[in-house]
């Protein structure tokens, strides 16, 4: 087998000397180098699913977007409704480009009547920047807040309880996908109940100065360090989409199917494409695979007769399930639950069977925040 | 851990002879590197494989990597164990976690391998 070495020139987030003192593998990603796992992705993984984790997702990025006109440009700038959110609440929406791809995959949490933060990805994120800076009126303000914000995931049915611990103020009427400011040493962070693992979880924004000492708290009252690897597996689990492979600049965000992020009542960046039901021509779906060996992104779909009928975007082996499952694009009249297809690899076939999203059944996240207090 | 009765390739397997047979497999450094392994491919007994060919694949959750004969023989025996429980080669890359075995394999081909000193001091020169 081929070891390949790390790159160089890569930026570290504030928790790299943790990451690396405390023996994680590490791995450029999004132009960071990242803790890919800890112990193991498996393990990192079912502790998630059993217990609690604590992620470093501090290479991502946070737009803080405010003044009159905020509201109006965000709605222009994102597929799904804006005005109807609650101040607190926190929103999954695509910033799509004209042709109806994305620009980016984003959550933008609603500080004010008219004051936003938006959490972006990290390989776009200077992208994001651009594009919506461009696209905002004079009168809307956008700071870049991404090195001065630290974040760190904190998933799995024991999180409620860490959390508890760590924090000064109470949270246990948090709502999902809802945030409050909390208070930690003193200094306000806020806290949303949000992830991407589907379990019970927060994502916690701080000051650079405090994400050393949170992560360590974190895992002293229990939880436990998990890399990028874990992440990836428990969100295709899920269902949910990544950056870059299921979303992306040339794919119609329609065709994702998470169509109850985007708007049909208003008009969008994108939307004359987007809401045009004759322009999806595939489907996103996903797949168990029969056996342990796994699809890889860019293997492509083939139907009863042979025929080529799309192509994976994600593939891995399931830590919950004890099997392969996938991800990927199909088009729309072969994409029905259900359906066997073959996945033809580079030196192999494989056999996989639509399934309905998630994959994975056993999901908290959505479950009362009082259970597990 | 690098047992001095194996020999070893730059690509991170590892050969022992057991009499006629000569067992494959990887290092504990490539499952390290590898993390979780979750599929193995094994080659076909009966399969005649050349030195340097690709004849089995390991998939860890992240990634696929072929495993090269490290000399030239014949595939006599295979672990079937590992279809079930390829994490075997996580846990005991040396023992239990063994690939496959090579019979009427050419034993000149050794020499041109390293011995365990070599390969610490290859992994060494990785860093």
């Amino acid at each position: 087998m081929i070891v390949k070495g790390i790159l160089m020139g890569m930026k570290k987030t504030i928790l790299y000397d943790i990451h690396e003192s405390g023996g994680a593998k590490i791995s450029p990603f999004a132009g960071y180098l990242m803790p890919i796992q800890y112990h193991g992705i498996i393990a990192e993984h079912l502790a998630t699913r059993n217990r609690a984790t604590v992620f470093d997702t501090c290479h991502m990025g946070e737009f803080h977007i405010c003044g009159g006109s905020a509201l109006a440009d965000l709605e222009n700038l994102l597929s799904c409704q804006v005005g109807t959110m609650e101040i607190g609440q926190c929103r999954y929406g695509f910033l799509c480009n004209h042709q109806g791809g994305a620009v980016d995959d984003q959550v933008t949490y609603r500080l004010g009547e008219n004051d936003f933060l938006m959490v972006v990805n990290a390989a776009t994120q200077e992208t994001d920047f651009k594009w919506i800076k461009y696209h905002l009126s004079k009168a809307t303000h956008i700071e870049d807040v991404s090195d001065k914000t630290a974040k760190i995931d904190l998933q799995g049915p024991q999180s409620a309880k860490i959390m508890q611990k760590v924090m000064e103020d109470r949270i246990d009427d948090m709502k999902f996908y809802h945030f409050k400011h909390n208070r930690y040493k003193g200094r306000q962070v806020l806290v949303s109940r949000t992830g991407y693992t589907g379990e019970i979880g927060f994502e916690i924004y701080c000051d650079n100065e405090i994400g050393i000492p949170l992560w360590n708290d974190c895992i002293e009252n229990g939880a436990e360090p998990a890399g990028l690897g874990a992440r990836d597996t428990l969100r295709l689990e899920m269902g949910l989409p990544l950056y870059g492979n299921e979303i992306s600049a040339d794919r119609n965000v329609a065709e994702s199917g998470l169509l109850r992020y985007i708007a049909t009542r208003k008009k969008f960046i994108g939307s004359p494409v987007v809401l045009d039901e004759s322009k999806r021509k595939y489907s996103l779906v996903a797949m168990f695979l029969d056996d342990r060996r796994t699809a890889r992104a860019h293997d492509t779909l083939l139907d009863a007769e042979g025929e080529v009928t799309g192509l994976v975007t994600s593939g891995s082996f399931s830590p919950s399930l004890g099997k392969a499952i996938a991800m990927g694009y199909i088009s729309k009249s072969s994409s029905r639950p259900g359906t066997v297809v073959t996945i033809r690899a580079e030196r192999y076939e494989l056999k996989g069977t639509i399934c309905k999203v998630p994959l994975y059944k056993g999901a908290t996240w959505r479950k009362n925040l009082k259970e597990f207090l | 851990m690098i047992p001095d009765d194996c020999k070893y390739m730059e690509t991170h397997e590892w050969i022992k002879i057991e009499e006629t047979l000569a067992a494959v497999g990887i290092t504990d450094y490539a499952q390290e590197a590898l993390g979780d392994i979750t599929f193995v491919e094994l080659p076909r007994p009966g399969t005649v494989v050349k030195k340097g060919q690709a004849c089995s694949v390991v998939e860890s959750v992240k990634a696929a990597s072929d495993i090269f004969a490290p000399i030239s023989g014949e595939v006599a025996e295979i672990n079937n164990s590992l279809e079930d429980a390829p994490e075997k080669i996580n846990e005991d890359p040396h023992g239990d976690g063994w690939i496959f075995k090579l019979k009427d394999f050419d034993e000149h081909e050794l020499s041109g391998l390293m011995n365990a000193g070599a390969y610490k001091a290859f992994l060494e020169s990785q860093e």
